[in-house]
């Protein structure tokens, strides 16, 4: 069947018990995002300090996958550098449409079942477009990161 | 109504997914399109098509009959007084669009009202946003009742008595699975000097519609809803207020008599609100959209598909942890639900992989989902070709994703 190529276990696992899920307290960068097609809503929240993801929680209401690709992505950016954090987004978001992206973590690559399904893509990818867009929209009196 | 012999009419039905019969259950999004359409629209453009109203050739001659033809169709098929008081549009959008902008711009202005519903629709929520924004008028909304069940009437008549300019609601709702009592408000509306515009997208073709038993003052639907083709639809008004409206395209069609150094002068509804080459084909192949659902029998497919609606309703309830919106009892063919712990689109998606089609998201009423506290939900919503086997598909594929994604 189909939807088990799309749908592994592992994201099941993930969109059923999403990691890093809530508020995070004091985030010095957020962000919301959303799929007009289907009403994927989702909000990345981000405390980012001397340049790099300290933490990272997203909440919303959004598809298995979309969920499950936030919940690994969380887990994913702490400790990398903003650059480094955008730069792992360009390259999902080509594993998401290509099927295959250059340096992406193995952990990652179970996403890359979505080129398959073109209305999915975008379930992948809303959570690191998100993700990007709070790099740049500091909360209170922060910078835009990378500065 | 014989529900084979339908079918047996319906090319689509012969299509499948992963080898499912294609089980086609997003019927408010857009309906599937009988033989006799497709094969109409064929013969228009093999033998009657030229441009409308401009040539005096023969095949000139067969479009513009077609064309008024269709006119004339839609018009009985609302019991419009007359022919003239129907413009063809783009659809229900563009319908809603030249009114803010004609009858709009003239009788809104600063400090008026316009009052609409929490449940409309994007195309009836939007252009008088727009409209109220660029004028200075407010708008105010008759709220919806708990879980979407109905709209509160007596909010309504509140909110009527403070005469607003223009009363514009849906007939029925693409996600409740409820009617508006349309004559009630209208009446209501009528007493305190309020005009009022009907969303009928979901109710033109589904249900027998009278513009003159309801008594509103306009009326908007599309065709592609109705087993017509996209790209067509039509704006009903009465003469009176649609003789007092300004243009708002201009262009060839529309124009009486021109000049290089002084204003042009228009012509009558509806040519003043058609400028430029109109939707020919689509208007000769929803004109037999008409003739066939006037022939089958509206009240009859009203029945059918509450019918389905309600059966699908009562089996979806006993889904644990299934929601669904609107009156217990369904009203029109409409069954839209939201399932905690599994998302409208996995539900959709996985529907798909089975041969079933399902609506999933906000459908287009974004505020509403938010109000019941669903931004997403799906959407199962029936027609003349459904049948009671498709609800069971239904019920068992909802079932089978519940067990996978929880």
């Amino acid at each position: 069947m189909m939807d088990n190529e799309l749908y592994q276990e592992v994201l099941l696992q993930h969109s059923r018990r999403p990691r890093n899920f809530g508020p995070l307290e004091n985030p010095t960068h957020a962000a919301d995002g959303h799929n007009a097609l289907c009403g994927d809503e989702i909000s990345v929240a981000l405390r980012i300090e001397n340049g790099a993801v300290a933490e990272a929680k997203f909440s919303g209401s959004a598809c298995a996958i979309c969920t499950a690709s936030a919940s690994m992505m969380t887990g994913e950016v702490k400790g990398l550098t903003c650059s480094a954090v955008e730069t792992l987004a360009g390259n999902f978001r080509q594993l998401a449409k290509d099927g295959a992206g250059p340096d992406v973590p193995v952990r990652l690559q179970v996403l890359g079942g979505v080129h398959q399904f073109p209305q999915r893509v975008k379930c992948a990818v809303l959570p690191w477009e998100t993700l990007v867009s709070a790099l740049r929209s500091p909360v209170g009196t922060g910078e835009i990161c990378p500065g | 109504m014989d529900i084979t012999k339908i079918r047996g009419q319906f090319p689509f039905l012969r299509e499948s997914v992963n080898g499912h019969p294609l089980i086609y259950l997003d019927n408010a999004a857009s309906s599937q399109k009988p033989d006799r359409v497709i094969r109409r629209m064929s013969r228009f453009l093999e033998s009657e098509y030229a441009n409308v109203h401009r040539g005096i050739h023969l095949l000139s001659e067969r479009a513009t009959t077609a064309y008024e033809d269709a006119r004339a169709a839609f018009a009985g098929l609302l019991n419009a007084e007359r022919p003239e008081e129907v413009i063809f549009t783009r659809g229900t959008t563009e319908s809603v669009n030249l009114l803010a902008n004609t009858w709009g711009r003239v009788n809104i202005g600063t400090g008026d009202t316009i009052l609409l519903t929490e449940m409309e629709h994007h195309s009836n929520l939007l252009p008088w946003l727009h409209l109220a924004q660029e004028t200075g008028a407010r708008v105010d909304f008759v709220p919806v009742l708990e879980n979407g069940a109905a709209l509160d009437f007596e909010a309504a008549r509140c909110l009527l008595a403070k005469r607003p300019k223009l009363f514009a609601f849906v007939h029925v709702p693409n996600t409740l699975g409820l009617e508006n009592p349309v004559r009630a408000l209208c009446g209501l509306a009528r007493e305190s000097g309020v005009t009022t515009f009907v969303d009928g997208a979901q109710s033109v073709g589904h249900q027998p519609v009278d513009v003159r038993d309801l008594d509103c003052d306009f009326l908007a639907c599309s065709a592609h809803k109705m087993c017509g083709p996209s790209g067509i639809g039509g704006l009903w008004g009465r003469q009176e207020l649609l003789s007092a409206m300004p243009p708002w395209q201009y262009g060839g069609e529309m124009v009486d008599r021109a000049y290089f150094n002084k204003p042009a002068t228009f012509r009558d509804p509806p040519a003043r609100f058609e400028a430029g080459t109109p939707p020919i084909l689509e208007a000769a192949g929803w004109a037999e959209a008409i003739r066939f659902l006037t022939e089958t029998g509206l009240e009859d497919i009203r029945e059918h598909s509450v019918e389905l609606a309600n059966l699908a309703a009562r089996q979806l309830r006993g889904i644990d942890g299934l929601k669904i919106f609107g009156p217990d009892v369904r009203q029109s063919g409409i069954v839209a639900f939201s399932i905690s712990g599994v998302h409208a689109h996995d539900v959709a998606f996985f529907a798909n992989e089975r041969g079933l089609a399902l609506r999933a998201g906000h459908h287009c009423a974004q505020p509403l989902m938010r109000k019941l506290g669903s931004p997403a939900s799906s959407r199962a919503s029936f027609s003349l070709y459904n049948t009671r086997q498709d609800v069971e598909a239904l019920v068992g594929i909802v079932r089978e994703a519940v067990a996978f994604f929880r």
